[in-house]
């Protein structure tokens, strides 16, 4: 029995063994699967190279054929990696601990340039700054060097279907302010059995939807509020004397809606963008990095078209699209000199060449630099009508937001009960989740 | 003669084993050691520290521990575990018990039924955690609210998806220790005229102690690490400012401390100290919980 026991520990130990030795494999093949990494040695003194942590999976494809492209041309290796949203901040976390760390990566806002100044390369005066068109995206850290350049921005504002609105009477120059929005809104709600349509898809508060509300409507309020104070960095508190706006506007949308308020908590980002694209809604608030999205899905760009949020503020006939991004380059600056010079040239690259800013116009849109080409995104051609009818840009004050995810999830949830009833009391929790909120989690960031 | 013949052949395979057995131990005492020991020290290493990726390091002594005392949240999550795992050990445990009694009566598909029973415990917790979200919602519309609205909801909705799942497993445990309990017991109980309650609590559950001990073990350190249900089913919302501070009303230790690592770099020792403190906790209740179960086993 005992030696039959020893026989079978031994068999373990060696299956084992075995296993150990399987899992290894691939490891070891790892690198010489990697052919750019196996020729890096030899590239690496001369010409060093590139290594992109993106942060945008829609885009990841485009990324890697130009980076191909790229290597073919010059014989410098780019590697490019992708991680969600969700994971790209531990995937960066891991990333820079490793040898090999990303040479470029993603660094959206200034919590993002506090936890990684020290990791990012001064860009002052480099060739690829000099090809930036504004200065208005980049990030600057507090000794006022520039640390992040802003690549490409973006736009949001209610997406709006024309035809349908066609449909219900009305034109997209009826809608000038937030008077005429609700007055829309509510006629298509009195009518929206008959017309087989609601005025706004459904304003969910999944998580995969909030957003759009805890950040990108909420920056309505905050937009106005710091533009009253001339807020130029986060504040450690706010007053929220513009809620009783974002109260109109939500009340709008959940009123006006293709489902009812109470179910809005479930409803999903899927949900809403399904109501609009199968003729649903005339409305959905969201931004231009949709637009491939709702073509996909069978809309014609031509009856497509972007309002800005209206909320009852004054002067605010003259509100163009909300602009902004959190799509900022920044050059790991503990990179080898050669790999930071071949970062740079490759970022320059992209954004001269015909190949890089053709691909750049395709996922991003319009960037703002001098070689950039002109997008068929119709968003941001409504962006640039608006602007160019002398309308003011909303930026993005939601920036600012102290420990963000926190935050925003304190304002869904008073959110989600207020939809599901909406009386004073509940709004008022909101108002809680909005000022108290900023100023417990403004406490806990520089606590 | 014939012992001293035993002996030379148990020597036969005993010295070689003890002669090897380094050799053989050494790749999972290395993976031990790699995957296991030192990270395991460096975490309590981080605890100390502030640091953006662990390279960085930069030591702060207690500072990180001073900061999670004065975290509603972390204690908010504290007192959430603590009851989710009372009410969790209690509810599974029971019902596992009994449900393992009834299939080792003679009945027909009890095999099926331990099979049926078991299933849940395949299936992963996020997996779990969404689709289970999706079906109290659906209940909960019917009564014009939802899952996160009210904290008790989501605690109760993550007892019953956690019950659900592994009440089978437990169950597999305890059918293995009643199979064991000695029938000549069982018949002489029945010969002395022992009620079914009396043979119940005198006879089988002294026998199945060992299988109690186990299983509360798991499900006491399964709760307490409890981590992919909770963030799938409400990730610990609904979010309430009260008296000033920020709890996630639905939020258990594990999330807590995963969601301390996000808010900023300053954050990261302070998640990293909670992960020690949690650590500890989990086990000087574990050891404590098996001290206690295993003083009530009988020899059999």
């Amino acid at each position: 029995m005992k030696k039959l026991i020893a026989l079978l520990l031994a068999l373990v130990m060696a299956l084992s063994l075995v296993a150990c030795g399987a899992t290894e494999e691939p490891a070891a093949d790892a690198p010489a699967a990697d052919a750019p990494a196996a020729e890096a040695p030899a590239a690496d003194a001369a010409t060093g190279s590139v290594y992109y942590l993106n942060f945008k999976p829609e885009a990841d494809a485009a990324w890697q054929e130009l980076a191909a492209q790229y290597t073919a041309e010059t014989g410098v290796p780019v590697k490019v990696v992708t991680a969600a949203g969700g994971e790209y901040s531990s995937t960066l976390n891991a990333e820079m601990a490793k040898d090999s760390a990303p040479t470029l990566f993603q660094c959206g806002n200034m919590a993002g340039l506090k936890d990684w100044d020290e990791y990012c390369l001064d860009l002052t005066g480099t060739d690829f700054a000099a090809e930036l068109t504004t200065d208005a995206f980049n990030l600057y850290n507090a000794d006022g060097a520039l640390k992040c350049v802003g690549y490409c921005y973006e736009c949001f504002g209610i997406i709006t279907n024309i035809e349908l609105l066609e449909k219900a009477g009305y034109t997209v120059a009826d809608i000038t302010d937030f008077a005429s929005l609700k007055a829309v809104a509510e006629d298509i709600t009195a009518r929206s059995a008959e017309l087989g349509f609601s005025a706004f898809s459904s304003a969910g508060l999944d998580s995969s939807s909030s957003w759009r509300f805890s950040g990108h409507l909420a920056n309505m309020p905050l937009f106005y509020e710091f533009r009253d104070d001339g807020v130029t960095e986060a504040p450690a508190t706010i007053t929220g004397a513009y809620l009783d706006n974002y109260r109109n506007i939500w009340d709008l949308y959940i009123n006006n809606s293709t489902c009812t308020g109470a179910e809005l908590n479930g409803k999903t980002g899927d949900n809403s963008k399904a109501d609009f694209t199968e003729g649903k809604a005339v409305f959905y608030q969201n931004g231009s990095w949709e637009y491939a999205g709702l073509i996909e899905a069978g809309m014609d760009a031509a009856k497509l078209t972007m309002l800005p949020i209206y909320c009852g503020v004054e002067g605010e006939a003259d509100a163009g699209l909300c602009s902004g991004t959190e799509n900022c380059w920044a050059v790991n600056a503990k990179a080898s000199e050669a790999d930071q010079k071949a970062t740079l040239d490759f970022m320059t690259w992209v954004v001269t060449s015909d190949a890089g800013t053709t691909m750049m116009a395709e996922q991003f849109g319009p960037i703002p630099f001098k070689a950039a080409k002109t997008p068929e995104n119709v968003f941001f051609a409504a962006a640039n009508d608006l602007t160019a009818a002398g309308k003011y840009v909303v930026t993005w004050a939601f920036n600012h937001t102290p420990n963000v995810d926190s935050w925003r999830a304190t304002v869904v949830t008073a959110l989600a009960a207020y939809s599901a009833d909406p009386t004073d009391a509940n709004w008022e929790a909101v108002e809680t989740a909005f000022v108290d909120g900023w100023a417990y989690e403004y406490s806990v960031v520089n606590g | 003669m014939a012992k001293s013949k035993k002996s030379s052949s148990v020597n036969l395979v005993q010295r070689p084993i003890k002669k090897w057995a380094p050799l053989f131990i050494l790749p999972t005492f290395a993976a031990f050691l790699i995957g296991f020991v030192w990270p395991f020290i460096q975490g309590i290493y981080l605890s100390f520290c502030n640091f953006n990726i662990p390279t960085d390091a930069k030591w702060v002594g207690l500072d990180n521990y001073a900061k999670v005392f004065k975290d509603a949240g972390f204690l908010n999550a504290f007192w959430n575990t603590a009851a989710f795992a009372v009410v969790s050990i209690i509810l599974i445990n029971v019902l596992a018990f009994f449900i393992a009694y009834a299939l080792t009566q003679k009945m027909r598909g009890a095999n099926i039924f331990r099979t049926v029973f078991f299933m849940p415990n395949l299936i992963g917790g996020v997996v779990l955690g969404y689709i289970w979200s999706m079906i109290f919602d659906g209940i909960l519309k019917n009564y014009a609210t939802y899952l996160t609205a009210n904290p008790t909801y989501g605690f109760w909705g993550l007892v019953i998806l956690v019950a659900w799942q592994q009440i089978g497993y437990m169950m597999i445990i305890y059918i293995a220790g009643l199979q064991a309990v000695p029938e000549d017991m069982l018949e002489a109980a029945r010969i002395d005229g022992a009620t079914g309650s009396q043979t119940l609590f005198r006879v089988i559950i002294p026998n199945v102690m060992p299988s109690i001990t186990t299983c509360t073990f798991l499900t006491l350190t399964n709760s307490f690490k409890m981590f992919d249900q909770n963030m799938a089913l409400t990730g610990g919302m609904p979010s309430i400012m009260e008296n000033g501070a920020k709890i996630n009303a639905t939020e258990l230790l594990a999330l807590n401390i995963f969601s301390t690592y996000n808010i900023s770099k300053n954050y990261h020792g302070v998640a990293q100290a909670k992960a020690v403190i949690f650590f500890i906790l989990v086990a000087v209740l574990a050891i404590t919980q098996q001290y206690m179960t295993r003083s009530k086993e009988v020899q059999q």
